[in-house]
């Protein structure tokens, strides 16, 4: 054994280096509370530290650093919506991937490899194509593709389905990719936590005192802190904790249940989904196969599994490639989903003047983990909503003015 | 196997049934609140009454599920609920 080795084993009195500092004790009072110490509440932390100037802020999670749907999701970053507010939203979603990693100085391990959707009915290949007029339009790279093209672009599928549901064509989304969930949350927490943010984790909102149309206590199971500023982005909790506040927010909880199989050698260097078997397929960097589908088919606000919904999944996955038949699963769970009725976020201004909502992100919060923080950081730091999260806003339901983003969320992933 | 109980056809495997939505009252449908009950559903951390259908037989009834637990509390077809006599399903 090398003898400084030895001694590095010996030493007393060796501090561990640690990229997110330990829980400090709740002060009194923080320019800034955000309530969910997930993916969105870092980055919005990280954005408004480092270019707002904003540093004393406090972020609350309830259990441990992004364990909630930041470690739940099937991390699968695209722009290839279908209204035009989507696409503009979420391609700054996917830029803010590109270069995240330098931005951060953290390897969040983004690969922009692709995602392929398959069509096997013509119904399918009608939305896809006005989804890629509309990509097109905003300047994303999405094309409807033909059944050879999806061959070549992913050999291993399964294209005739015993004469069931045949694979007619797809939607190729080339800014598709995808990135480490952990990496993303903890290179915002460091670089956050750098500046001087306090993540306090195992801090549950229990209460708010609100005068007038402002919050200005925040009751926690660790005390109470006085708040210039709230951003909620709770997740699926989000629900309960606007209504604690007093607000009510058009989102029911639905569980979204994924899988993954036991490693295997890299085969698969797209993003593979079906909008008709609602089933899709990843590789991830460690090899195994991420298995993800729809939400499940009621209301519900537990995280259990259940069994119809494994077997539907495993049965999408079987479709697409049989040959994963003997492959064995090693973790499945689900977590707890916020849908609104158009799948479609709600962002900025609540009927409180300094609260401040990052909600309703469903299915399909991860690719906007960046954007998303960004421009609520943005918001909170000029008290004006920017014009790209303005369709977002909570008041579209009451207008009709909703974003109907079913075809591109639910079945397309 | 996750089980319910339909009130016609008795215990059956909860993949024969579909999930139709929460039970409004029938004394919402307003223009006033027409935002709220196209939009706003109910979510509740507690039990939610909401319409099932059991697919083979066509049997529509509603049901008492709590959404923390997914226990289901009991089901009964509209009308024969003895605390909700004229049920305002």
């Amino acid at each position: 054994m090398p003898i400084e080795l030895l001694k590095y084993g010996v030493r007393r009195g060796h501090r561990p280096y640690r990229d997110i500092p330990s829980t400090p004790e709740l002060r009194r009072s923080y320019d800034v509370v955000i309530i969910g110490g997930g993916g969105h509440g870092l980055a919005a932390a990280y954005y408004l530290s480092h270019y707002h100037g904003i540093s004393n802020i406090a972020v609350l999670e309830k259990g441990y650093l992004a364990g909630g749907n930041t470690a739940r999701n099937t991390t699968t970053v695209r722009s290839n919506y279908l209204t035009l507010p989507s696409i503009e939203f979420y391609r700054e979603g996917v830029s803010l991937f590109e270069t995240m990693s330098q931005e951060l100085d953290f390897n969040v391990m983004f690969s922009q490899r692709g995602q392929l959707t398959l069509a096997h009915s013509d119904a399918a290949m009608r939305s896809f194509r006005l989804r890629a007029e509309m990509g097109k339009h905003a300047g994303i790279r999405a094309e409807v593709v033909d059944a050879q093209t999806v061959q070549e672009l992913c050999p291993h599928v399964n294209m005739d389905f015993g004469g069931q549901h045949e694979v007619l064509g797809g939607l190729w989304h080339a800014d598709g990719g995808t990135a480490r969930h952990d990496a993303v949350a903890w290179g915002y927490a460091k670089r956050a936590a750098e500046r001087g943010v306090e993540i306090h984790q195992r801090t549950e909102v229990t209460g708010f005192s609100v005068a007038g149309s402002r919050v200005t206590e925040i009751r926690t199971n660790r005390g109470t802190v006085l708040a210039g500023q709230v951003l909620q982005a709770a997740g699926g909790m989000n629900g309960r904790i606007a209504e604690m506040a007093g607000i009510q927010l058009p989102i029911r909880c639905f569980p979204l249940q994924a899988m993954v199989t036991q490693p295997l050698k890299p085969f698969l260097d797209i993003l593979l989904s079906s909008s008709n078997l609602h089933t899709y397929l990843v590789q991830s960097s460690r090899g195994e196969i991420v298995i993800g589908g729809g939400t499940d088919p009621y209301q519900l606000a537990s995280t259990r599994s259940s069994l119809p919904q494994k077997e539907a999944l495993a049965t999408g996955a079987l479709q697409l490639m049989p040959f994963l038949h003997n492959v064995k699963l090693l973790r499945q769970w689900a977590g707890i989903t916020d849908i609104t009725p158009d799948f479609s976020p709600i962002m900025g201004a609540s009927p409180l003047q300094n609260y401040w909502l990052d909600a309703g992100w469903g299915t399909w919060g991860f690719k906007a983990t960046a954007v998303a923080g960004k421009r609520m950081a943005e918001t909170i730091a000029t008290g004006r909503v920017p014009d790209i999260l303005m369709p977002f806003a909570l008041g579209r339901f009451a207008r009709f003015e909703l974003l109907n983003e079913m075809g591109a969320t639910a079945a397309g992933h | 196997m996750k089980i319910m109980t339909c009130p016609v056809n008795g215990p059956r495997n909860i993949s024969e049934f579909q999930w139709l939505g929460p039970v409004h009252d029938a004394s919402d449908a307003t223009d006033a609140n027409l935002v709220d009950r196209l939009f706003f559903a109910p979510n509740p951390m507690g039990v939610l009454r909401e319409w099932w259908r059991h697919t083979p037989s066509n049997t529509v009834f509603i049901a008492e599920r709590d959404l923390r637990s997914d226990e289901i509390l009991r089901t009964y077809l509209k009308g024969s609920d003895a605390n909700t006599p004229e049920s305002h399903a």
